[in-house]
C-alpha cells in the first residue's frame, strides 16, 4: 500500500473521497482494479506479477485480483473490512473507500459512505438490481452523499446492448426517486474490459455521455458549507490556569458558515449571549474569522457560564431548532432491537442527551421498499421514521437545512448502534413527560384525607422547595436550617440530602451521565409523593438549568413548587421564587425563605 | 483549507473529543516523527498546552540521542512525560540484543508487555518532576481507559483498518472483524468498564504530509532523520539493534519532502528499515493484536 501511496497527495492538491458500493459480485473490486491500472497508480511491477501468477496458475487475469493483491498486503488475511485505496487524475487525488458488499459488513459500508463525499454504485447488467442495490442507494442518500453516479457494469455479458442497459436505468431510477436521489449520471460499463473507464469505448457508440474517470472530475466538493448560517458546535470549554493561561476559550470545530471578531453570539439551547473577543490559536497568525471546518476557539467578551454541548449561532442569521421532540429517518444497526421504554445515548453534534423511542411511525424494508406501519421494534438494518425525545432540548437543524447539525447517532450499551437525520422538529407537541404525567394523574389513588383537611390538622399547606446554585453556595446549610426552623414552629417538614438518594434510591443508576435525567425524575417524583403527604419537602440541586426546573416542577404537579437560588445561577430565561446572595447568614437566608412561605400562604406563623 | 489544513483539523477535533470524552487519558510518544506531530497537534488543540500525559516505553535499546530529545523538549513544553519500562526482562535480558530471544520476541517483552502493565499502572511508571528537572515514581496508579496513537492508515496493512476510535478488550485484544461504526464525526466514545479505546488522530495522514507539516509548522523533529554528512539517515526510528539507517543524502525536511515524493523511496517502504516486520511475516499483524502500537 504504502509503496504508491507515496506518489500521491501532493501538497495543495484536492483531495476526495469516493464510495464505492453496490450487491456482491456486480464488480467494484474490477472497477477499482481497472480504474487503479489504467491511471498508473499501482506500484511498480504489480500488474506483471498478478499477471504472472495468474498465468503461472493457468487461470484467466482478471483486474479483481489487482486489489486482492493489493488488500492481501494490506489484510495479511485478515477479515474484509473497508479498504482505501489512492489513486490521481489530472484534476485531483482520490481515496477510494471500497465498501463490502456482503450485508454482515454494513457498518464498514456506513464507516466508509458517512466520510465520502461521492458514491459510485455498481450494479450488474445482467443480474440487474439487487438487495443491496436497493440498501446501498437508501444508505447513500440518508448519509448526505449528494453525488452519485451508477456504473451499470458487465456490458460486455449483455452484448453491449443499449436497450438493457435504458431499461436498468430507467427501473433504478425509478427506485431512486423514490428515495430522493437523483444520480448525476449513469455509465455502461465494463471494468473487465476496460470499456468506458478511462475513455470511451467503441463498443457502445450509441452511448454519449463521459466516462467513469471523467465524471470523477466533474464532481464537486462541497463548498456551499461556508456559505450556511454560522453553527458551532461547543465542544469543550478550556481553561489552563494551572498553566498560567486566565483565557477562557469556547472550543470546537466550525460545522458551517463563518465568524467573526466582535460578532454577536447566541448559544442554544441555554440562550445565554456574547460577543466574541478574539478567535484563539496557536502557532499562526492572529485570526480575525473562523469558517465552516476550521478547528477554533474562541474568548467571548462577557463572563457567561455555558456548557459543552451547546450550539453557538450567530442571532442576526437563521436559528436553528430547539426542543425534545422530532421526527427522524433512522438506521437500525445494533444487535439488539431498538424499543420503547428504553433509554438511550443521543450524540448530536458536541450534545449528549438522553434518548428515547416515542413512536414508529413507518419502517422500510430496504431490500423490496416496503412499508410496514405496525412494526412494534427497530430491528437491525431497517430504516424507520420514528418520533425521538431527548430527556431535556436540545438545538439542532432540520437536516435539509444544515447537514452537521441535523444528523446524529445512537449509543446503545456502549456502541454506536444506529444514526439518522432530523426532518422535523416536533417540540410543540405533548412530550413523553407530559403524557406521563397525564396519565399518572388520572390513575392516581387518593386516600380519603384530601389535601385541605391535611392542612387544617398540620397549620400548613404543602410545599416541594429546591434551594439551587453552584456548589459551595452555602444552599445544603440554609436548606436543614430552614427543616429544623420550620420543624421547631411546628410544621411537618423534611430535608433530603440528594447525596443520600445517590446511595440509596439511585443505587441501581451507577455512575453514568447519562443518567442524570432518570436521577431528576425520582427525585421529582418522590417529591410529588411526599407533597401529597402534605409535608414541606425541601432538597438542593446543584448548578440547575431552566429545563431541570421545569421538569421538577411538572412531576410534582398538581402540587407546588418553590425555588430558591443562592448566588451565581445557571438559568436564562427562569425566575427563582426567590434569589438570596451566596455566603450570607444562614438565619438572614432561613427568615427570607419563611417570609415569602408566609406571604405565598404556605404557613401562617413562623417564630425564630 | 488545503488538505494539510484539513488534516489539521480533523485531528484536533479527534484530540479534543477524546479529551472531553475520556477521564483518564494518555498520549504515546515514541519520539519519532508521526507522534511528534500528534504531540504538535495537541498544542494546536488546547492552545499551546498539551494536558494529556505523554507515556514513552523505554526499551534501553533507544538510540541515545532519542531520549536526550525527549526531556529536552518534556522540559521545554512543560510537559507531563511519563515512561514505562519491563525490569524483569531486562534485568533477566531477555531480550534479542543479549541474544536470549528473537527479535519478535524481544518486540513483545520490550514493548507490548511494558506497554500492557505501564498502561495498567501494574508497573512502576516514572514521571519527570520539573522543579528537580529529573524522573520519580509516579504516585497515580489508575490505568488509562483512552490511549491516543499516532498510527497512520497508509504505514502498513492492519493500519489501515483501523478506526479513529477503536475498541480494545480486557487483555488489549483487537477484534479486526467486528469494529464499530463511525458515523460521519462520531466516533465510539462510550466503553464498557475494563477496556479500553485507542484513538488514532493521525489515521488519514501520509508519510508525506507528515514531513510537509513539519515543515510548515517548523517542527523540531529529532536529528536521526537527517543526514549529518555520513550518506545515511534513518527513515523510521526504533532500537538501535534492529533499525538500520537508509543512504540518503537528505540534509533538510524539504530535501526529505523530496526524496519521498520523486525520489528513490518513492517506491520504497518507510519501514524497510525495521528488521521485526520481515520476522512478522511482513506485517505487524501478529504484534498488533497482541497490542503492539
Amino acid at each position: 500500500m504504502d509503496k504508491f501511496i507515496k506518489n500521491i497527495g501532493m501538497n495543495g492538491r484536492a483531495q476526495m473521497n469516493i464510495v464505492i458500493v453496490g450487491h456482491v459480485d456486480h464488480g467494484k473490486s474490477t472497477v477499482i482494479g481497472r480504474l487503479l491500472a489504467d491511471t498508473g497508480s499501482l506500484p511498480q511491477g504489480k500488474l506483471e506479477s498478478v499477471r504472472e501468477s495468474c498465468r503461472r496458475n493457468s487461470k484467466p487475469f482478471e483486474y479483481a485480483f489487482l486489489l486482492d493483491a493489493l488488500k492481501d498486503e494490506q489484510a495479511q488475511g485478515i477479515t474484509i473490512d473497508m479498504a482505501r485505496c489512492f489513486f490521481k487524475t489530472a484534476a485531483r487525488d482520490y481515496i477510494i473507500i471500497d465498501a463490502p458488499g456482503h450485508i454482515e459488513f454494513l457498518k464498514n459500508m456506513i464507516t466508509g459512505a458517512s466520510r465520502a463525499e461521492s458514491a459510485l454504485l455498481v450494479i450488474d447488467a445482467d443480474e440487474g438490481i439487487k438487495e443491496n442495490s436497493k440498501r446501498h442507494g437508501k444508505m447513500v442518500s440518508m448519509l448526505g452523499v449528494k453525488q452519485v453516479t451508477v456504473l451499470v457494469n458487465k456490458m460486455d455479458l449483455v452484448g453491449y446492448r443499449e436497450d438493457i442497459f435504458e431499461k436498468l436505468k430507467a427501473d433504478y431510477s425509478a427506485f431512486l426517486a423514490q428515495i430522493n436521489v437523483t444520480p448525476l449520471s449513469f455509465i455502461p460499463v465494463s471494468a473487465r474490459e476496460g470499456d468506458n473507464i478511462v475513455s470511451l469505448s467503441e463498443k457502445m457508440p450509441w452511448y454519449k455521455g463521459v466516462s467513469v474517470l471523467e465524471q470523477l472530475d466533474q464532481f464537486t466538493s462541497d463548498m456551499e458549507l461556508q456559505e450556511k448560517p454560522f453553527r458551532f458546535p461547543v465542544q469543550d470549554i478550556y481553561k489552563f490556569t494551572r498553566s498560567n493561561d486566565d483565557r477562557r476559550i469556547v472550543a470546537g470545530t466550525v460545522a458551517a458558515g463563518s465568524v467573526q471578531v466582535g460578532d454577536e453570539v447566541l448559544f442554544l439551547p441555554s440562550g445565554k449571549q456574547s460577543i466574541i473577543q478574539s478567535i484563539e490559536s496557536f502557532n499562526t497568525l492572529p485570526k480575525q474569522s473562523a469558517s465552516a471546518s476550521e478547528a477554533s476557539g474562541f474568548t467571548l467578551a462577557t463572563q457567561i457560564y455555558v456548557r459543552p454541548g451547546e450550539l453557538m449561532v450567530n442571532p442576526s442569521e437563521p436559528l436553528p431548532e430547539v426542543g425534545c421532540r422530532f421526527r427522524v429517518n433512522l438506521f437500525w444497526l445494533g444487535r439488539a432491537p431498538m424499543i420503547k421504554q428504553k433509554e438511550y445515548k443521543l450524540k448530536l453534534g458536541s450534545a449528549r442527551a438522553t434518548v428515547k423511542l416515542a413512536e414508529i411511525c413507518n419502517t422500510l424494508d430496504a431490500s423490496d421498499l416496503s412499508y410496514s406501519k405496525s412494526k412494534p421494534q427497530i430491528d437491525c438494518r431497517d430504516v424507520s421514521e420514528c418520533i425521538l425525545e431527548t430527556s431535556r432540548p436540545i438545538a439542532f437543524d432540520i437536516t435539509s437545512v444544515s447537514e452537521a447539525t441535523g444528523r446524529f447517532v445512537i449509543v446503545d450499551n456502549y456502541e454506536i448502534a444506529g444514526g439518522g437525520v432530523v426532518v422535523e422538529n416536533l417540540s410543540a407537541g405533548e412530550s413523553l413527560l407530559q403524557q406521563h404525567i397525564r396519565d399518572r394523574e388520572n390513575n392516581w389513588e387518593a386516600g380519603l384525607v384530601r389535601a385541605e383537611q391535611r392542612a387544617v390538622v398540620n397549620r400548613h399547606r404543602a410545599k416541594f422547595i429546591v434551594f439551587t446554585g453552584v456548589p459551595g453556595s452555602g444552599k445544603r446549610a440554609v436548606a436543614k436550617a430552614l427543616e429544623q426552623g420550620l420543624f421547631q414552629n411546628g410544621m411537618n417538614a423534611y430535608y433530603l440530602g440528594v447525596a443520600n438518594i445517590d446511595r440509596g434510591l439511585d443505587a441501581d443508576l451507577g455512575s453514568l451521565a447519562d443518567s442524570a435525567g432518570e436521577r431528576l425524575r425520582r427525585i421529582g417524583e418522590l417529591a410529588r409523593i411526599l407533597t401529597d403527604a402534605g409535608l414541606i419537602f425541601i432538597t438542593t440541586i446543584d448548578d440547575a438549568d431552566d429545563y431541570d426546573i421545569e421538569t421538577l416542577k411538572l412531576l410534582n404537579e398538581p402540587n407546588d413548587i418553590l425555588v430558591v437560588n443562592l448566588g451565581e445561577n445557571g438559568f436564562s430565561r427562569y425566575q427563582p421564587d426567590l434569589q438570596l446572595p451566596d455566603g450570607g447568614a444562614v438565619a438572614d437566608a432561613v427568615s427570607s425563605v419563611a417570609d415569602l412561605l408566609k406571604t405565598k400562604e404556605i404557613i401562617i406563623d413562623y417564630q425564630i | 483549507m488545503d488538505h494539510l489544513d484539513k488534516l489539521e483539523a480533523q485531528s484536533v477535533y479527534i484530540l479534543r473529543e477524546a479529551y472531553r470524552e475520556f477521564k483518564s487519558l494518555c498520549m504515546l510518544w515514541s519520539i519519532g516523527k508521526d507522534s511528534t506531530v500528534m504531540l504538535w497537534l495537541a498544542r494546536k488543540a488546547f492552545f499551546g498546552h498539551v494536558p494529556i500525559p505523554l507515556v514513552h516505553i523505554d526499551t534501553h535499546f533507544k538510540i541515545p540521542e532519542m531520549i536526550e530529545y525527549r526531556d529536552r523538549f518534556a522540559l521545554e513544553w512543560n510537559l507531563n512525560m511519563i515512561y514505562g519500562e519491563n525490569l524483569e526482562a531486562l534485568d533477566g535480558k531477555l531480550t534479542f540484543p543479549d541474544g536470549n530471544t528473537d527479535r519478535i520476541t524481544c518486540c513483545k517483552y520490550l514493548k507490548s508487555e511494558a506497554l500492557k502493565h505501564t498502561l495498567s499502572g501494574e508497573w512502576p511508571r516514572y514521571r519527570i518532576d520539573h522543579d528537580k528537572r529529573r524522573y520519580v515514581v509516579d504516585e497515580r496508579k489508575e490505568p488509562y481507559n483512552g490511549v491516543v496513537v499516532g498510527v497512520r492508515a497508509d504505514e502498513e496493512g492492519s493500519r489501515s483498518k483501523e478506526r479513529y476510535f477503536s475498541p480494545r478488550d480486557k487483555d488489549n485484544v483487537w477484534d479486526v472483524g467486528d469494529q464499530p461504526p463511525e458515523f460521519w464525526n462520531q466516533f465510539k466514545t462510550d466503553f464498557a468498564p475494563g477496556t479500553h479505546v485507542r484513538i488514532h488522530p493521525l489515521l488519514d495522514w501520509t508519510e508525506q504530509n507528515i514531513w510537509e507539516y513539519i515543515e510548515r509548522e517548523k517542527i523540531p523533529v529529532v536529528s536521526l532523520y537527517f543526514n549529518q554528512g555520513g550518506g545515511t539517515r534513518y527513515r523510521s526510528l526504533g532500537c538501535y539493534p534492529c533499525t538500520n539507517p537508509v543512504n540518503s543524502d537528505s540534509q533538510t525536511v524539504s530535501e526529505i519532502i523530496d526524496e519521498i515524493k520523486t525520489g528513490k523511496f518513492s517506491n520504497i517502504a518507510e519501514r524497510s528499515g525495521r528488521a521485526q516486520d520481515s520476522e512478522d511475516g511482513g506485517g505487524l499483524e501478529t504484534l498488533r493484536r497482541d497490542g503492539y502500537m
